[in-house]
């Protein structure tokens, strides 16, 4: 079953055009993995597909379970199901943490017609939550992000994925600035997310954390396009010849 | 048509009552002007032409539906200016603990080198007077009501003396409100805390929209004692707070920590000296506001660290949201650093709401309305979470929280 489909995107900045053309479709079941270099367009992808309106969109469609994605505000497609773990998480000081999750997750339950979560309901599904990505209470408590480490914050990415269970999830570069132990805990984390019924988007820069979560689908993107696609040992060829065998212009044509 | 401002002097000086120099000082000084740097952006000609009257005290008056109304302990009320032994509730003191009105205290004559101290000194009617003796930890708030029931023109002055002694502790809560008219309070606290003293003083000043507030805090610091003082702005057509610190003995960490939510037409004006004598100090300023419609912000930081004061480690940060494209704010800080090795850092922001941050809570599937006030909650959370006395905070949480909900 088709979850995602993108055809022909095309978006940009101020009259700067980031995103060239992409076309991607993406199964119900499917893990599919995005590599490129820094500059090739991969977080504004993934910033377009949740809605950020700092970019424009020109051409093209993308259509998420039978409904036109981009008509739909940023909360909408996520109560739908497109979740997206930020590359650069934002710190809200603040803001609690506990009562961030906990809107968020009501903002979903209710959109679905299920009552909210008191506190004391939505406790005991943190505390499972936080336990799969071993994260520690205590950052429940802190101000969304603050203070937190890189490791903590790609972790309480994937404690709102785990919570917000989503259908979709676009994971842009959570592993970057991990250690080995946290990117183990992060993909054991999205590994367990996993179903038949949900999707996942990986977008990462090394292919280490392929090693870990073990894709269906490897594309890559460079300048805006999707240069070429494979299966997973299309990242492995990748790792091999580095990132300059696709920057040299030999993939670009083909 | 604006009265002349020495006319003002004047009619204000004949309403009041006199004590000291009878207001030839102040007489001296005039209101101040636009043109003195002290008061740049906040100009009182509103309050010069005002029609003057001496405030009254009022039986009637009375401390229904007031702020820390929860919490038990002494309690002392001044209505209009003057001490109300009606409302106030001083039963049980324990031992080392003086919490009285001032007029019943003998009062020493006091300098003033600005025109409201001036003001105040010449002719305030009452005030508090807070004393715990050395040794002496107090847990208790002691909470402080001044409540304005007068009219137009109804102007009082106040004097409040808070000492704590050596190695002591205590914990003061201040609430200012008022009826709905443009009623003038010119307050004065002095407050002094010796070696080693730990004070939490909170003001909740929620004055009337139409009133004009000046208000003095004169703070000087012994040798490694804490102070945070916590002024949570939300009243007044003008407020002003003159707050004054001097860190005058080493190991010293002081904390000024504001916020203020002006909106309609209200201007609120935070001017703080802050005096690094000794080294080895802490000072920390943080002052967040939220400004709405029309409103104005005066953030104006000074920190002079003296010759002497090395290590010295003062921050300060202002941070400013706008609600409104007619909202201003004028930050001004201002170092100054004759001593070695000092860490001074100090940063303002003015802006509206940050995009990323809304993103960041729409993706999280909160709609904009809710990730807008979860934001500007935040902004003033940051600052109301720095109230160590829990109920007084959870309180000034909800307060805030629906203040800004009405707007
Ligand atoms: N807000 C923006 N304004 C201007 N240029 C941008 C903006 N965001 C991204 N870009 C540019 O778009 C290109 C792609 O950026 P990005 O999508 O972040 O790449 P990646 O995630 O693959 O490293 C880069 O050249 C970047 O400088
Ligand atoms: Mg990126």
């Amino acid at each position: 079953m088709k979850m995602l489909e993108i055809k022909n995107l095309k978006a940009g900045v101020e009259g700067k055009e980031i995103l060239k053309g992409i076309d991607l479709t993406i199964n119900a079941g499917e893990v599919h993995a995005i590599m490129g270099p820094n500059g090739s367009g991969k977080s504004t992808l993934a910033q377009v597909l949740a809605g950020r309106d700092a970019f424009d969109v020109g051409e093209g469609s993308v259509t998420f379970n039978g409904q036109d994605l981009l008509e739909l505000a940023p909360e909408v497609r996520v109560r739908e199901g497109l979740f997206l773990a930020f590359q650069y998480p934002v710190e809200i000081p603040g803001v609690n943490t506990t009562y961030f999750l906990r809107a968020a997750v009501n903002a979903v339950r209710e959109h679905h017609g299920e009552a909210a979560l008191n506190a004391v309901d939505f406790l005991k599904l943190m505390r499972q939550k936080i336990n799969l990505l071993e994260l520690d209470e205590s950052l429940l408590k802190r101000s969304v992000n603050e203070g937190f480490s890189g490791g903590e914050k790609k972790r309480a990415e994937i404690l709102q994925m785990a919570l917000l269970n989503p259908a979709m999830a676009v994971l842009d570069e959570t592993d970057s600035g991990l250690d080995i132990d946290a990117l183990k805990v992060v993909a054991n984390g999205v590994n367990t997310l996993k179903r038949a019924d949900n999707a996942q988007l990986i977008i990462t820069h090394y292919q280490r954390l392929l090693d870990y979560i073990v894709p269906d689908f490897v594309h890559v993107l460079y300048d805006g396009r999707i240069v070429k696609s494979g299966g997973k040992e299309l990242a492995l060829e990748l790792e091999e010849k580095g990132y300059d065998w696709i920057t040299s212009g030999e993939l670009q044509t083909a | 048509m604006v009265a002349p401002a020495n006319n003002a002097v004047d009619r204000l000086l004949a309403a009041l009552p006199k004590r000291g120099d009878g207001g030839a000082r102040f007489a001296e000084l005039g209101f101040p002007t636009t043109r003195d740097e002290d008061w740049r952006f906040t100009s009182v000609a509103p309050i010069a032409e005002l029609e003057f009257t001496a405030a009254t005290g009022d039986a009637a008056a009375n401390l229904e539906a007031s702020v820390f109304s929860e919490i038990d302990g002494p309690q002392l009320v001044f209505v209009n200016g003057h001490y109300s032994s009606e409302l106030s509730d001083l039963d049980e003191l324990p031992d080392g603990v003086e919490i009285s009105n001032l007029a019943a205290a003998v009062f020493k004559p006091c300098e003033a080198d600005d025109a409201f101290g001036a003001l105040n000194a010449a002719s305030f009617t009452d005030g508090a007077r807070v004393c715990v003796a050395e040794g002496v930890c107090f847990k208790t708030p002691i909470r402080i009501y001044y409540l304005s029931t007068g009219g137009d023109g109804a102007t009082a002055n106040i004097r409040n003396h808070i000492t704590l002694g050596p190695n002591s502790k205590a914990t003061i809560l201040e609430s200012w409100t008022g009826a709905d008219s443009a009623y003038f309070n010119n307050a004065i606290t002095e407050l002094s805390a010796g070696d080693n003293a730990h004070l939490e003083h909170v003001k909740f000043q929620n004055e009337s929209p139409a009133a004009f507030h000046v208000a003095g805090l004169h703070a000087t610091m012994g040798r490694d004692c804490r102070v945070a003082h916590h002024s949570i702005a939300l009243g007044g057509r003008i407020a002003r707070n003159n707050i004054r610190a001097r860190l005058d003995g080493t190991g010293i960490e002081a904390m000024l920590n504001g916020l203020y939510l002006p909106h309609g037409k209200q201007l609120i004006d935070h001017h703080m000296v802050v005096d690094h004598l000794q080294p080895h100090c802490e000072s920390h300023e943080y002052f967040n506001g939220i400004l709405d419609d029309h409103a104005r912000a005066v953030f104006h930081g000074r920190i002079h660290v003296h010759k002497g004061a090395d290590k010295t480690d003062a921050k300060q940060t202002n941070k400013n949201l706008l609600l409104s494209d007619n909202a201003t704010v004028n930050t001004k800080p201002q170092l100054e650093i004759y001593a070695d090795d000092v860490k001074c850092t100090h940063g303002a922001t003015i802006g509206q709401m940050n995009a990323e941050q809304i993103f960041y809570l729409r993706a999280r599937g909160l709609d904009e309305d809710a990730a807008h006030r979860m934001i500007m909650h935040a902004f003033a959370g940051e600052i109301i979470a720095r109230i160590g006395c829990e109920p007084a905070r959870e309180e000034l949480d909800r307060l805030v929280w629906d203040r800004l909900e009405d707007k």
